[in-house]
Order: C-alpha cells, then sequence, then structure tokens
C-alpha cells in the first residue's frame, strides 16, 4: 500500500466509524414538557426539516398536548403520526396543530412523518 | 428554541389551533384544517420552476463537460487550453447558480436533518452534488493537486443534471402524492356551506356553523342535506350514494333520519338537526379516515426499523466503497473512487421504502371510504387480508332484523286481506313484537282494522277478542282447539311455513280456522349474493344466531351457509367466535347490535354493519355505512387489494435497492466492466420513488367488477 492510501484507508474507516456513532449512538436528553394550567403537559414543536426539540420528556398519569408548528412546505413532513397512540393529523403550514394523548406507562414512543424519514421521540420517564 | 416553545406553550387557547385532537373536532372540516392541498400545489410549482432552471443550464453542461468528444467544439475547446479552462469556469458558476435555486433544499434540508443527528434523501443528494462540484472546483482551481492530468476533468453535469432530474422527480412524486389523498378532499368537498332554517317563523339561510342541535332544516329538492337530523315533514328520495356507497335514491318520509351532505331529489323535507359540525355522520367519516389513512400497517413497523439505519448505511457505504475503490480500483483511481461515492449516494432511495406502505394505505383507505366502508386502521386491513372464515350475525345482518308477514294461506271462504284484516284487528292493542308486524302488513295494505269489544291476551300461546259479537283468536294451533276451532286444514301449510323458518300464527272467526299468516324476519334482498361471493372470495361462511336449530336451519338452507351456530345466547357470542379461532381461523364478525360488541371486539376483524348502533361501531374494525352485507365483499376485496399493493411496492423498493447500491458501488466492474454513472443513479432513484406512488395510484382504478358477484 502507498502512503496516500494508507491515509485514505484509515481516514475512510474513521469517516464512517463517526458516521455510525454521529446518527446512531448519540442521542438528546430532550426536554421535559411543561404543566399548563389545564393541567396538561404541553410542549411545542417545530416542524421544519425534523422535530425541534425532536425528544420530549414527560411524565405518566398525565395528558400531554404536543402542538405542532410546520414552516415547510415540503411534502415530507406534512403528517405526523404518533402510532403507538394511535393519533396521527395532517399540519398545514403555518398552523398549530394540537395532539393530545395520555402518556401510559413510562417507556420511549416514537412520532414520526408519514414515510418515518423525520423523528422525534417521547420520553413518558418513570413517576 | 426551548425558550420559544415554553412562551408558546403556555399561550392559551392556541391562536389558529385545528382539530386534531379528539375533543376539537370542529376544525375537521373547516377550510383553514382541509389537508394540505394547498401547500402542495405551491410546492409542485416551485419545484417545475427549478427544474426548468436547471434543465436549461444541465443540457450545455452536459455537451460542454466533454467538447473533446464533439466535432465542431473540439476545435474550439481542445484538452488543457485556456479557452476550455475558462468555459468550465462558466460551467462551474452556472452550477453553483442551479446548486443555489434548484438544489437549495437538498442542503438546507440536509442541514436540518443533521441537526436532529438524522439523515435522509437531501443528505444524500447533497453530500453527492455537493462532492461532485467541490472536486471539480479543486481539480480546475488546483490541478497541480492531482498526480495526472487525467484526474482534473470537472463534474459540474453531474452536479447539474442529478440536481434537475432528482428535483424533477420530487415534482412528480408531489402530484402523484395529492392523488392518494384526493378521496378525503372529495369527502370534506361533500360538506354544503350554508342551510336553510326556521328561526321565529321564517326560513332564513344561514351558514353551515350556525346551525344547532334541534334546528328545524328546510331542504329544497335538488339541494343538500346540510346536517343530520330526523324528517319531521314532508316525503322524498335521498340520494346517499356519496355516504353509503348505496346507488338507490332512499325514500324519506316523517321519523326517518337524513345524513348531512347526501343529496335530495324530488321532493321538499323538513328535518329536525339532531347532529351538527363534528358530531356529523360527514365529519366522524372524514375523522376516521383521516385517523386510518395516517396509521401503521404492522409490516411498515419492520420498514421503519430499516429505514432508521438506511440512510447513514448508505453514506458509510459510500465511504467504504470510495476507500476500496481508491485503493484497489484502476487509475485514476481518485476519479473512479469519487464517482462511484458519489452514485452510491444518489442511486440510494429511502423514499421509495418510505412510501411504499403509507401510500398503498392512503390510496385503499380512501378507495374504501368512496364505497360507505370505514376501515379504522392500517392493522385492519392487514388482518382483514388475513381472514379464512367470517361469522355472520343472523338478525340484522344477514336479515333485515325486523319481523314481517311474509304469507297469508286463507282457508276455504276466506281472502287474505279479511284474515289480515282479522288478526290485525285483534292484535292492534297487543304489545307483542308479532303483533306490531300484523298491524303494520294491515297498514300497508290500507286495510283499516276494526274496533274490538273485548280482548283477553294468553302469554306465549295467542289472543282472544270480540268484534261486533264474533270472536277472533289469533294464537298457535294449540290455543286454536283449546278455544273449538279446528286447524287441521291448514296444518300442513303450518308445517311448511315453519321448515321455512317462518312462525305461523293462525287466525280463526268463532269456531272456524280463518287463515294462516307467516311471521319472519325477512332476508335482506342481497344477502344470498353477498355470502356466495364471500364463499368465492374463499371464505367459510358461519350463521350466529340466537334462533332455534329448526328456523336457523330453515335460513342458512335459503342463503347458502357453510356452518350454523344456532341456540346462541347474546352474550356467549364472542365465546363461540373465540372457540373458531381455538381451531386455528381468523375470524372475522358481522354484527349490528349492542349484544354483538363483545364478539366484535374478539374476531380478528369486527365488520359494524352502519345501520348498526355507536357501540358496535366503536368495537369495530370496519365500519359499513349502509346496511348491506355486499359491502362486507367489497371491504375484504378493498383490503386484499390494498395489501397487495404494499407488498408489491415493499419489493419493489426493497428489490431497487437491494440490487441498485451493489451496482453503484461497481460490483459488476470485475465481472463486465460495468460503473454505472450517476446521472443514471439519478434518473433511477427519481424513477423508483415515483414508481411506488404510481403502484399506490393503480388502487384507485379497482372496480366494483372485481368484487366477486
Amino acid at each position: 500500500m502507498t502512503p496516500d492510501q494508507i491515509v485514505v484507508t484509515v481516514v475512510g474507516i474513521a469517516a464512517a466509524l463517526g458516521v455510525a456513532w454521529f446518527f446512531w449512538f448519540k442521542r438528546s436528553e430532550g426536554v421535559k414538557a411543561v404543566t399548563v394550567s389545564d393541567g396538561y403537559q404541553e410542549q411545542m414543536i417545530l416542524v421544519k426539516g425534523g422535530y425541534t426539540p425532536d425528544t420530549i420528556r414527560v411524565s405518566p398519569g398525565r395528558p400531554v398536548r404536543l402542538l405542532f408548528r410546520r414552516e415547510e412546505t415540503a411534502a415530507c413532513s406534512e403528517q405526523v403520526v404518533l402510532a403507538d397512540y394511535g393519533k396521527a393529523a395532517p399540519l398545514p403550514t403555518g398552523t398549530v396543530v394540537p395532539i393530545e394523548f395520555m402518556p401510559g406507562d413510562p417507556g420511549e414512543h416514537e412520532f414520526t412523518c408519514q414515510m418515518g424519514m423525520l423523528r422525534g421521540r417521547i420520553i413518558v420517564e418513570a413517576a | 428554541m426551548t425558550s420559544t416553545a415554553r412562551t408558546a406553550a403556555t399561550e392559551r387557547p392556541v391562536p389558529g389551533a385545528v382539530g386534531a385532537t379528539s375533543d376539537s373536532h370542529l376544525g375537521a372540516l373547516s377550510p383553514t384544517a382541509t389537508s394540505p392541498a394547498g401547500d402542495r400545489q405551491a410546492e409542485y410549482r416551485a419545484l417545475m420552476r427549478k427544474w426548468w432552471f436547471g434543465a436549461a443550464v444541465g443540457a450545455p453542461t452536459m455537451v460542454l463537460s466533454y467538447p473533446w468528444l464533439i466535432p465542431g467544439l473540439r476545435d474550439l475547446f481542445p484538452r488543457g487550453s485556456e479557452a476550455l479552462w475558462w468555459l468550465w469556469v462558466a460551467m462551474g458558476v452556472a452550477s453553483l447558480a442551479v446548486i443555489v435555486y434548484s438544489g437549495n433544499q437538498f442542503f438546507t434540508g440536509a442541514w436540518a436533518a443533521l441537526k436532529h443527528r438524522s439523515a435522509n434523501m437531501h443528505t444524500l443528494i447533497a453530500i453527492g452534488t455537493g462532492t461532485a462540484w467541490v472536486y471539480s472546483t479543486v481539480a480546475l482551481l488546483f490541478p497541480q493537486l492531482f498526480p495526472s492530468e487525467a484526474m482534473t476533468d470537472v463534474y459540474y453535469d453531474v452536479t447539474v443534471v442529478v440536481t434537475a432530474l432528482v428535483v424533477l422527480g420530487m415534482a412528480m412524486e408531489v402530484k402523484a402524492r395529492g392523488r392518494t389523498s384526493e378521496a378525503i378532499e372529495k369527502l370534506i368537498g361533500l360538506q354544503p356551506k350554508t342551510a336553510r332554517v326556521v328561526r321565529d317563523g321564517a326560513e332564513t339561510e344561514i351558514p353551515i356553523d350556525a346551525v344547532i342541535v334541534d334546528d328545524i332544516v328546510v331542504v329544497r329538492p335538488g339541494s343538500k342535506v346540510p346536517v343530520d337530523g330526523v324528517v319531521t315533514e314532508g316525503a322524498s328520495a335521498v340520494d346517499e350514494s356519496m355516504i353509503t356507497g348505496e346507488s338507490m335514491p332512499v325514500a324519506k318520509g316523517p321519523g326517518d333520519e337524513v345524513i348531512g351532505a347526501t343529496m335530495n331529489t324530488t321532493g321538499s323535507l323538513r328535518f329536525r338537526a339532531t347532529k351538527v359540525g363534528a358530531d356529523t355522520a360527514l365529519a366522524t367519516i372524514v375523522r376516521m379516515v383521516g385517523d386510518a389513512q395516517a396509521s401503521k400497517v404492522p409490516i411498515q413497523r419492520i420498514v421503519d426499523v430499516v429505514s432508521g439505519y438506511f440512510t447513514p448505511a448508505v453514506v458509510i457505504a459510500s465511504i467504504l466503497g470510495f476507500v476500496i475503490w481508491y485503493d484497489f480500483g484502476p487509475t485514476p483511481a481518485l476519479t473512479y473512487a469519487t464517482i462511484v461515492s458519489v452514485t452510491t449516494l444518489i442511486i440510494a432511495c429511502p423514499c421509495a421504502l418510505g412510501m411504499a406502505t403509507p401510500m398503498s394505505l392512503t390510496t385503499g383507505v380512501g378507495l374504501a371510504a368512496t364505497h360507505g366502508i370505514l376501515i379504522r386502521s392500517g392493522d385492519a386491513l392487514q388482518a382483514a387480508k388475513k381472514i379464512d372464515t367470517i361469522v355472520l350475525d343472523k338478525t340484522g345482518t344477514i336479515t333485515v332484523g325486523k319481523p314481517a308477514v311474509t304469507d297469508i294461506v286463507p282457508a276455504d271462504g276466506f281472502e287474505s286481506e279479511a284474515v289480515l284484516a282479522l288478526a290485525a284487528a285483534a292484535e292492534r292493542d297487543s304489545e307483542h313484537p308479532l303483533a306490531a308486524a300484523i298491524v303494520e302488513a294491515a297498514t300497508e295494505r290500507g286495510i283499516t282494522p276494526g274496533t274490538v269489544s273485548r280482548f283477553e291476551a294468553t302469554p306465549g300461546h295467542g289472543i282472544r277478542a270480540w268484534l261486533g259479537g264474533q270472536r277472533i283468536l289469533v294464537g298457535n294451533r294449540i290455543f286454536l282447539e283449546a278455544g273449538g276451532a279446528r286447524a287441521e286444514s291448514l296444518q300442513d301449510e303450518a308445517v311448511r311455513l315453519a321448515d321455512e323458518g317462518k312462525t305461523p300464527v293462525f287466525v280463526a272467526l268463532d269456531d272456524r280456522v280463518a287463515g294462516v299468516l307467516a311471521i319472519a324476519d325477512p332476508v335482506k334482498a342481497d344477502s344470498e349474493t353477498a355470502i356466495a361471493a364471500l364463499r368465492k372470495l374463499g371464505l367459510q361462511v358461519v350463521m350466529i344466531t340466537g334462533d332455534n336449530r329448526r328456523t336457523a336451519d330453515a335460513i342458512a338452507r335459503r342463503v347458502g351457509v357453510d356452518r350454523v351456530l344456532a341456540e346462541v345466547l347474546p352474550q356467549d357470542k364472542a365465546n363461540e367466535v373465540r372457540k373458531l379461532q381455538l381451531e386455528g381461523r381468523a375470524v372475522a364478525m358481522v354484527g349490528d347490535g349492542i349484544n354483538d360488541a363483545p364478539a366484535l371486539a374478539q374476531a380478528d376483524v369486527g365488520f359494524a354493519i352502519g345501520t348498526g348502533t355507536d357501540v358496535a361501531i366503536e368495537a369495530s374494525d370496519v365500519t359499513l355505512i349502509s346496511g348491506s352485507l355486499r359491502g362486507v365483499v367489497t371491504a375484504i376485496a378493498i383490503s386484499r387489494a390494498t395489501m397487495r399493493n404494499v407488498y408489491q411496492n415493499l419489493f419493489g423498493a426493497f428489490i431497487y435497492n437491494g440490487l441498485g447500491l451493489p451496482i453503484a458501488l461497481g460490483v459488476l466492474y470485475p465481472f463486465v466492466g460495468l460503473l454505472l454513472s450517476p446521472i443514471l443513479a439519478a434518473l433511477a432513484m427519481s424513477f423508483s420513488s415515483v414508481t411506488v406512488i404510481s403502484n399506490a395510484n393503480r388502487l384507485k382504478r379497482f372496480r366494483l367488477q372485481e368484487v366477486p358477484a
């Protein structure tokens, strides 16, 4: 192997490992939903190329209201699906769409666009 | 972002919020909450503008990237000349313009995804086209960095043409996606904007949102019924096909229910509004269809896991492909390695995988809705495809669910009308369910029953009444003979009627038998053909009923079911379904009553016949708005067609990616010398996602003729 091939090989393998680590092994802690006056745990989520924040922590036993606001016209994000809670909604651009549900037992639940390209997580914390 | 979110989260009520929650459905049909059709139109137009710009730059770029191959240009721009260098500089600037104008969404989308530690199609295209542009620009500006001149060719054509083709693919995708959700948009479009109501004694036209429960609504000939209600005055026929799928208009008169969004034909009606806003049948349908379209088919959960890893895996494959080609590929290695990694990024189509199931589901559920069939979720659809046994509740499903006089056999010396008139006179004051059938039959024939002077009922046997000094006996044979009337002459007829599953009722005047009436719950007109169609679909058809074995067998023979479960108490229906499941069968249950709800829930798929109760609909997986059993056949046929479509799409998406990626990585090169061009990869990628959506749209061509008759 020539020196340049060794460099390319080492850098390439390092880059591949870096990609795997970046996308698969590093996860954000997320944002804790705020309890509002009507007893709901509420969180606004911006939909633009992804969900911001994409990880929402909630407590069990109290209803959750996620307020989705889509600020793009890309067709990818025009639906949001909370499959575990049997909820889904179209997200017209620029409109706040609330989705309500009871969080259930502690655990993780995904919310995604209809195609599963954009992903977020709801973490139901232990009581 | 956190602070923004918190600020917004404390604002109540939410401005502009629309109905996606269980308690705010009003917006479900409001103009602001329509599906994002407007967004799609705007996006389509924007993408087409980007495509035309990309194509306008792309055509000359493709030609001028290889001028030495084209006679005429070869002399103008010889290899290594200053003229060619300046030409390529111009192409570099033009392609940058294409990246900025036509391809900016790939870079902004990739960046947005990157911030969320995720990758998508945008990531792949951005890295692919970006790499081609950066490589070309470095080769152009700093050729001394490259060991040979052969490595300093530019690939601006890849950047421009790939961008343009992928943008065109996206535009076609947006257009096709719009078609998959047409059904729900059509449903929303059914709702009239205004209603004529009687307020303060005068008719006035008001917006639909202003109609309240108990308003008296006026429907003129040829206009739409605005909300749900019960007719108080008038008579007309109403075309309910848009909601129930039934093509024949339905006669409506006082006491009949009308459904909002259906079309009144020739008569005028006044009705009392019972359901308005989010509670109307139409709003419920729109909500159910929307929820079902956005739900997931169980198989998609596996696909979701794959697609979660897919895009980063493609990036890793492209890096490793680069390394392998650089280390072991032919010269110029850097060029080959770059082309292979760019092609790999571009050919991968996560969209085809992601769209395979939702597109078919959206189309299939929408298609079902246009036939008056509401499929609750993707789970129901997948389960409906797998069933091999179908249990039909007799009362209200196979039969009308209401007893009626089906036969009148007069004794010698009596007319049918006279027999019915005697029976109706005697039964007029009775509260027995069969009495109502006799009185109704008389009324239908224009017979006014006489007024009896005395009336005695013997529960379980019959009644005795006196009319103008004559005694009328109505009941079973034992009851008549106990009263001194001989009934042997009609005994054979009575046995025949009983064998047909009907209840014979003798009528006698004084000591003479006048005739025998048969009362039965009539079989619905199309039950027999529907059951035959279910059997043609390969299903074992089971009838379940609380009736005695003799009656049940008679009905079963007539409609042609395979198996009868008779004398089943209402509370045991679910248990019977469970027993069938224990035989290893995948069971569908069809029912309409509250007492069917546990059985509907127990079955692998529960079909509520829509004339039924809300409880049954709630417990079911599929709701048939019309009362016809034929809808079950259509529902199963649509479920099968939709799931077939899902599997075709998934197969196509997996095969495409499964074959495309290795070819792009150059596995065929050592054997046949084939290496894919990034431009061909872009064509294939755009084509694959459009194919998935077009295949889903093919479902809309499903015709009822495909359902066995």
